[in-house]
């Protein structure tokens, strides 16, 4: 089995500090998961664990577009509007289709919380449009028919 | 004729992601010879004569790039797999990944013997959780196989691999600040010279190659590097993976050889545009290679080629407009995906990226204003050479090119307000 961290074949390279760091993204993750945003408390408990000043932690967390720093929805839905799904056509539709059908805008979260809206530029499935991401599994030739099945089922409903 | 699959071989298998279907189907013996038959320098030497060149976008020399690093082998060495893919009309490296993962696996254990690393690093787009868990899968297999890990297949050669996950963030497809982001940073790219082979990983010696390129490593051991040679061009040898997508009727991916005309590729292999409308602008290589037009319909797709027309051949994601498409709405939304990748740490990249897109979406809005071509012309002259990295360049390639070859589309939109190939 591979190691579960990361040791190099070398005791000199990665020293300790950089191992500790280099699995600052993964420990944001967990942290992620752990809180369901990024919180303060959870950002300073991820400092603390890597010995990893705030500062430092908090410059690489807003780095990346996956790290939420605010409370979102347990459902992320991404859809993609980069233009070759733009192109395909349905991109823009079914956005619209998921507005009108969970009351928000793109960008925002349902009142239950369940639900945050959000658009991308590429999910690097491009023949496939339209193209969606919730939370960790990607949907692709997406219809408002599917749309309703899949966040129903999500909901509960 | 009928381009016998190299790369895609196996990926409309069913269960091709397993390692038994690989091991079915030779899987691994490419290894085995690697490892018994040749020495690195050997295997160096044979993907030099192979005239393989990365397929990321750079395409530079495969075996030139193994060359430079540094044959001490007391020094520790490291080999990155990008497979952070994220430019827009891109999606190869993800089919490999999720349908073929051990064809990159063994390419990736044959590279780090030829260099002498005994570490490597799969570093993976943060959006593809299913690629995780197929490169998790097939790397635990692979341990159990004998094929990573201590003594690989009898010939005293160690190697480790390991997943690292991004976080979102399209500039960590670029080799330096994929190195950051797998250190644990902010994923800005580093000052170049030195070059990864000189100071990449944790400060060592390091090889970034694409995924696409390792999945060509096992084909050249087995089948050599001469006749890997004549499939392509002179200079751009080998197969290639075509993502086509936008205006076609059958959008895909598509392994033809390099230097096939890019006509062949949008009317043969995906079948033509949709509804057999006029064909408009064509995006080559990604969003990051300038858009060329329907009289470039005879360029041969290989890096030459492109580059004696302007553009480039990219990642080979080739995004096609029909007449209908209005050019300006097309600069503008490949514009915001890099004003909105660009990371800050440069003003001209930051801020002028912005600023393109508040021309371009006006102009698109029927609100442009006289002098808005020149004031985009000037952005783009401010951003072009001006920026750490190369995003700011790539961030002006969609405005430049469409002006350069639509510029009365532009004009027309601003003079009447409406955008004329649309309406």
């Amino acid at each position: 089995m591979p190691p579960e961290e990361l040791k190099g074949a070398s005791s000199r390279s990665p020293t300790e500090e950089q191992a500790r760091r280099s699995m600052l993204l993964t420990a944001l993750y967990i942290a992620q998961e752990q809180y369901g945003y990024l919180s303060e408390e959870a950002l300073q408990r991820t400092a603390e664990r890597l010995k990893i000043s705030l500062k430092d932690v908090c410059s690489t967390a807003s780095f990346y577009s996956l790290f939420q720093t605010q409370s979102q929805g347990r459902y992320l839905i991404q859809v993609c509007e980069g233009l070759s799904c733009y192109l395909a056509g349905g991109a823009e539709r079914l956005v619209d289709y998921i507005q009108r059908k969970l009351g928000v805008e793109v960008g925002q979260t349902t009142p239950d919380g369940l639900f945050t809206l959000e658009t991308v530029q590429c999910l690097a499935s491009c023949s496939t449009s339209p193209t969606l991401r919730i939370n960790d599994e990607l949907y692709e030739d997406m219809t408002p028919e599917k749309v309703d099945r899949l966040l129903d089922h999500l909901a509960g409903r | 004729m009928v381009f016998e699959k190299i790369l895609l071989r196996n990926v409309d298998l069913p269960n091709s992601e397993k390692i038994g279907v690989y091991l079915e189907r030779g899987g691994y013996r490419a290894l085995r010879k690697a490892l018994h038959e040749h020495t690195p320098q050997e295997l160096i030497d044979m993907v030099r004569r192979s005239g393989l060149r990365g397929r990321g976008g750079a395409g530079f020399p495969t075996g030139l790039k193994w060359g430079f690093m540094p044959q001490d082998s007391d020094v520790t060495k490291y080999v990155c797999v990008n497979t952070d893919e994220g430019e827009p009309g891109t999606f190869k490296d993800r089919l490999l990944v999720e349908k073929d993962p051990h064809s990159v696996i063994e390419g990736t254990v044959i590279a780090s013997y030829a260099v002498g690393a005994h570490r490597a690093f799969v570093y993976i787009r943060g959006e593809f959780f299913l690629g995780v868990k197929r490169w998790m899968k097939a790397i635990d297999d692979a341990y159990a196989h004998g094929f990573l890990g201590q003594d690989i297949l009898g010939s005293g050669f160690d190697l480790d691999l390991s997943v690292h996950r991004g976080a979102g963030a399209y500039i960590c497809g670029e080799e330096t600040a994929l190195l950051e982001s797998l250190e644990g940073k902010r994923g800005e790219p580093r000052l170049k010279p030195p070059y990864p082979a000189q100071v990449g990983l944790y400060g060592q010696p390091t090889l970034v190659h694409n995924v696409e390129t390792l999945a060509n490593i096992p084909p050249i051991v087995l089948r050599g590097p001469e006749w890997y040679a004549q499939i392509g061009t002179a200079q751009s040898t080998g197969p290639k993976l075509f993502c086509v997508s936008g205006h076609v009727k059958r959008p895909g991916n598509y392994e033809l050889p390099l230097g096939t005309p890019l006509r062949e590729i949008i009317y043969q292999h995906a079948g033509g545009i949709r509804d057999d409308k006029a064909l408009k602008a064509i995006i080559p290589g990604g969003a990051s290679t300038p858009m060329l037009t329907a009289e470039h319909l005879d360029v041969h797709m290989d890096f030459e080629s492109l580059a004696a027309v302007g553009s480039m051949l990219g990642t080979g994601g080739i995004i096609v407009m029909d007449k209908n498409t209005c050019i300006v709405d097309a600069a503008l939304r490949l514009t915001k995906f890099f004003a909105h990748e660009s990371c800050g740490k440069c003003t001209p990249c930051r801020v002028g990226t912005q600023r393109l897109v508040d021309v371009l979406r006006r102009i698109k809005d029927g609100q442009g204003q006289e002098g808005d071509i020149d004031r985009l012309l000037g952005l783009c002259q401010g951003i072009i050479g001006h920026t750490f990295c190369p995003l700011g360049d790539a961030a002006v390639n969609p405005t430049l090119s469409s002006i350069k070859h639509f510029r009365e589309e532009y004009e027309y939109h601003i003079a009447h307000q409406r955008c004329i190939a649309s309406s």
